[in-house]
């Protein structure tokens, strides 16, 4: 899933002072996992910052609403009928439902309430770690499962390199080397040949180099 | 027991302190609420394993944000007894009671009583 951090409160106050009304708008999906663009956070964001207003004694009505998703039409049309009633809107969905919501709703400001960081895995509870960089061309299959574009610093495609020591990158001596791990991966599943072939040189249009990036599907288009 | 504790402050009693969330404590700030103090079991204690540190998480959480907002997080705060220990209890009530007396009423509950003189 997509994973997203919550944006410090004064950067949230800072962005949204000078607005009378403002629709505080949160996402049911990936932010509602990793806890930073729910319901919840709406609610309690939403506390804080009239908290904050009454103190400063300004005038500055919120609302909160959650969608089901904000990276999809049918769900932000929800919203259209009482849109114009804001000043603006306070997205706590990740990058994708900020703009796409920005893009359905022109004259409309939208600020964002959290900071995207990576497509991750829940690893444990409180604890989010980055597993995939959506390159566009997946190599897992010969990489034991354990992707060298998103977990190896360099992205090294034949690895491991010199800064590989005792199973640990160079970069942080807590983070696991990614070819460590593939090695480890494929002596275990017997397939430790496929580590002797070597991998050509990688296609990175498919990946942000190529810009940004499209996926047409004309079999399931109406 | 009958024992003497302030008359400044009301009972919510919960099934666990691992029921309370942040947006619970918040709302008892957002409407002009000094102070809040959770009381749950000792440490290690919980019938429910975690409950009570899931509590202190969420206390500290909601401190972090008061302290953000200007409010305080010193008006919120985390204590374990065990049930039998009413004596401690009133002790503890009558230490937030008086932590509370010394950081002087909310900046909101403030706000909000001038708000509505003013109406």
């Amino acid at each position: 899933m997509i994973i997203a951090d919550k944006k410090p409160i004064e950067e949230i106050i800072s962005g949204i002072s000078g607005y009378k009304k403002i629709l505080l708008l949160g996402c049911n999906e990936c932010v509602t996992v990793c806890e930073a663009g729910g319901k919840k956070e709406v609610e309690v964001l939403a506390s804080a910052l009239r908290m904050h207003f009454i103190k400063e004694g300004k005038e500055c009505h919120i609302d909160e609403r959650t969608l089901e998703r904000q990276c999809d039409h049918e769900y932000l049309e929800e919203i259209r009928d009482v849109v114009d009633q804001y000043d603006a809107i306070l997205s706590l969905a990740c990058g994708v439902g900020v703009q796409f919501a920005a893009e359905k709703y022109h004259s409309t400001p939208l600020l964002p309430g959290v900071n995207t960081v990576c497509l991750g895995a829940n690893e444990q509870r409180g604890m989010w770690t980055e597993r995939c960089q959506a390159c566009g061309n997946c190599v897992l299959a010969e990489t034991g499962g354990i992707c060298p574009i998103s977990r190896c610093a360099k992205r090294v495609l034949n690895g491991p390199c010199g800064g590989s020591s005792n199973g640990k990158c160079e970069i942080n001596k807590d983070l696991d080397c990614a070819w460590q791990l593939i090695i480890d991966r494929l002596r275990d599943l017997g397939k430790l040949d496929d580590y002797e072939k070597l991998a050509p040189i990688k296609d990175w249009s498919t990946d942000r180099a190529g810009g940004p990036r499209t996926v047409v599907r004309e079999d399931v288009q109406v | 027991m009958r024992l003497k504790c302030p008359t400044t402050f009301r009972i919510i009693r919960l099934p666990c302190t691992g029921k309370i969330d942040v947006i619970h404590l918040m709302r008892a700030f957002e409407k002009g609420a000094d102070g809040a103090f959770v009381v749950g079991c000792m440490e290690g204690d919980c019938h429910f394993n975690t409950g009570n540190f899931r509590a202190r998480k969420r206390v500290a959480q909601v401190a972090k944000i008061l302290d953000e907002i200007g409010v305080g997080g010193e008006r919120v705060k985390m204590f374990n007894l065990s049930s039998g220990e009413g004596p401690l209890f009133a002790e503890y009530s009558i230490e937030m009671d008086k932590k509370i007396r010394e950081l002087g009423p909310s900046p909101i509950g403030t706000a909000l009583r001038k708000k509505a003189s003013a109406a």
